[in-house]
């Protein structure tokens, strides 16, 4: 038994591991809706041309694995343009433009589901494309899209884990360092599956709390 | 030249590899979803729970951290697989819990007269279920297996990690032999995105295969 107690003492440097991945998470969800909102929104407004070289994008992020991403970007295209970005920035970057993929499929669904009537009387009544989109699809859209998103950042985190393949000291990485160190398995890793079982659950909890929080009264959300 | 030609012969090897991976976990993945979402609608209080706790500890578990339970964790307990049956185990697990899911939304929105009609003509619960439920609920989930399917094709390369050949792991050896990373990481995303695209292809014809002719969705 006296063993397992040594394990306590890598507890805060796990715990330091949840503030990395916090950063790779939040970093990689907000690139991505910063990217997945106006593709979304030229996917559904653009024209048909614009539509198919963004969906080039999607098709590229959405059909490579994040392993594969992550090793392109940090080791043959960020350094081809001369950037030298350390494993933390890359691995922000990639999961941001990948999660921008997914977000803009999301937003895009979201918008095609508010109903066509919306735009119809924001027309009659003479707004101009780009205030019909900001007042009266994007406030619905976003509120519908809530829960896709939080499935998103259900995968986000999940996938934050893979960073270690890039040394990227969040929690996985550590709890390897642990399990070197300690020549222990078994419990490291179910710990850090445990931790990431939690951190998913919370915060899709969260999401579903604001979810309720914001809904209008009354609005029908489109058949997703 | 040398260096393509040895490079794709390591990538072929690499693509079986992978392809083994995937042609084996996915058939298990896919019974063991079926199973779980089955057990979670019909299963009563014990089995119910059971595949309600196994679906939500594998969708809430990162399959790396699953893939290293798996092969360093288990020896631990006295069961030593090896690297391609550990990452097989972990593949089926996680997307087993990840279809059972679809199978379980797909048995719900199964029209309530099927089963009516079932009991009506004397099935017993199981031919009901067998016969009547699961040959609808797993043609509407099929959409949401063959995506499944696409992800667990990307996330076969994470069996580097554990030491499997595949070929994410043949590109990873040969580029730190050799200078050339955006060729070798390119066109391993070109394999990959070609797999993708075969594999959609694929379910888009067997779910218009599969469909029942006239039957409104």
């Amino acid at each position: 038994m006296t063993y397992i107690y040594s394990l306590f003492q890598y507890i805060p440097f796990i715990a330091e591991g949840v503030l990395w991945t916090a950063s790779l998470v939040l970093g990689g969800l907000g690139i991505g809706f910063i990217i997945g909102l106006p593709l979304a929104i030229a996917q559904s407004f653009g024209g048909k041309k614009l539509g198919k070289v963004l969906n080039a994008y999607v098709w590229f992020f959405r059909g490579t694995p994040l392993l594969v991403l992550l090793s392109l970007f940090y080791w043959a295209i960020f350094p081809s343009f001369g950037f030298k970005l350390d494993p933390l920035k890359t691995s922000i970057l990639v999961l941001g433009m990948r999660s921008g993929a997914y977000q803009s499929q999301i937003f895009k669904d979201s918008i095609k589901s508010v109903d066509y009537g919306q735009i119809l009387a924001a027309k009659a009544i003479g707004m101009t494309q780009r205030k019909l989109i900001l007042y009266i699809v994007l406030p619905q859209a976003l509120r519908i899209s809530i829960p896709a998103w939080s499935n998103e950042y259900a995968v986000i985190l999940k996938d934050s884990a893979i960073c270690f393949a890039l040394g990227v000291m969040e929690i996985l990485t550590r709890v390897r360092y642990v399990s070197t160190a300690t020549g222990l398995a078994l419990i490291p890793y179910l710990f850090a599956g445990i931790l990431f079982f939690v951190l998913t659950f919370s915060g899709t909890g969260i999401m579903d709390f604001i979810h309720k929080r914001t809904r209008i009264p009354g609005m029908v959300e489109g058949l997703r | 030249m040398e260096f393509w030609s040895e490079y794709l012969s390591s990538l072929l090897m690499g693509f079986l590899t992978t392809s083994e991976l995937v042609a084996i976990s996915a058939p298990l993945g896919i019974i063991l979803g079926i199973a779980l979402g089955a057990s979670r609608v019909y299963g009563g209080i014990i089995l119910g729970s059971f595949a309600r706790g196994f679906s939500a500890l594998f969708r809430g578990f990162p399959l790396i951290v699953t893939l290293f339970l798996v092969f360093f964790g288990l020896p631990e307990i006295g069961i030593y697989l090896p690297p391609v049956t550990s990452a097989i185990l972990s593949f089926s697990l996680c997307s087993g819990a990840y279809i059972s899911e679809y199978v379980r939304g797909a048995i719900m929105s199964i029209d309530q007269g099927q089963s009516l009609a079932a009991k009506a003509i004397g099935m017993t619960k199981l031919q009901e279920v067998l016969y009547i439920i699961l040959p609808q609920a797993i043609r509407r989930a099929i959409y949401g297996i063959s995506n499944e399917i696409v992800y667990m094709i990307q996330y076969s390369s994470l069996a580097f990690a554990i030491g499997v050949q595949e070929m994410y792991s043949v590109a990873r050896t040969y580029n730190s032999l050799y200078f050339k990373s955006l060729e070798i990481f390119s066109l391993l995303a070109v394999i990959y995105l070609v797999l993708t695209a075969l594999t959609t292809l694929f379910f888009k014809g067997l779910i218009r295969k599969l469909e029942i002719p006239s039957k409104a969705e």
